[in-house]
């Protein structure tokens, strides 16, 4: 599953940079907890989550993940966008809540 | 690049910083890297450093944050004027924390901080006392003939 598949198949809004379509996910993982994703998340994974504050990108970046997708709705801070634009992080979003894009995604990598 | 060379720095932290929260935790990712220490010694690094920059920025007014690196280990000192810790084997159980609603908000606070400090660390030590401030120390131990 490549970032290209995700935006063709689910259409997420686009916040930040329009990233690179041939980046091959291989893991997502969901929490709100950013402790949880620093201890817990694969490097590279995508992440779900409905925390829209800058320190998402911290996190995201320190586990070289590409992209971050906020769901339920939410949209970004602003200065979230800009900090994820200069460390190359996309940030997606999504009406969808956690379960029904994580079992879309799961279809996308595993069905 | 020399590697034998030891190389050390600070970094100031800010209590409630969070905009820069990272930044201390990036910035050695980044002289770990060039240094050519191992992705896994980093990426523990990286995580250990993360926690204790949140804890100052969470709980204190300000701290220091040290790091003394060379062949051997990665060693990162962390120094707080914060209100101290009252009970020190409470605050280590994973899932207790003091921090106040609006931080658990945010997705901290949510008492894996100093947990998360002490697995990824091969020494962890932390001196408090109330009124006192805290300091940790922690040791990340290079081995030697592994490849980088």
């Amino acid at each position: 599953m490549t970032i290209g598949d995700i935006i063709n198949q689910l259409s997420p809004d686009s916040f930040s940079i329009e990233p690179d379509r041939d980046i091959e996910i291989k893991d997502v993982y969901v929490s709100d907890l950013l402790s949880d994703v620093m201890a817990n998340a694969g490097e590279g994974s995508l992440w779900i989550t409905l925390q829209t504050h800058i320190n998402i990108v911290a996190v995201a970046s320190m586990k070289n993940m590409p992209a971050v997708i906020l769901v339920n709705g939410r949209k970004p801070e602003g200065e979230t966008v800009q900090k994820a634009a200069s460390e190359g992080i996309a940030l997606f979003g999504t009406d969808m809540h956690a379960f029904e894009l994580a079992g879309r995604l799961y279809n996308m990598l595993h069905g | 690049m020399d590697h034998t060379r030891k190389i050390d720095g600070r970094f100031n932290l800010v209590g409630g910083d969070f905009t820069n929260a990272g930044e201390a935790s990036t910035q050695l990712k980044k002289i770990l890297q060039l240094r050519g220490v191992k992705d896994s010694y980093i990426r523990r690094a990286s995580i250990a450093t993360f926690e204790a920059e949140m804890n100052v920025i969470i709980y204190t007014p300000a701290g220091i944050l040290r790091y003394d690196v060379d062949d051997e280990s990665i060693k990162i000192t962390v120094e707080d004027m914060g209100p101290g810790i009252e009970d020190i084997d409470l605050a280590m159980q994973e899932g207790y924390s003091t921090a106040p609603e609006w931080v658990r908000e945010m997705g901290w606070g949510a008492g894996m901080g100093l947990p998360n400090m002490k697995k990824n660390s091969d020494v962890f030590r932390i001196d408090s006392a109330p009124g006192e401030g805290t300091t940790v120390k922690m040791i990340i131990y290079l081995n030697k003939g592994e490849q980088s």
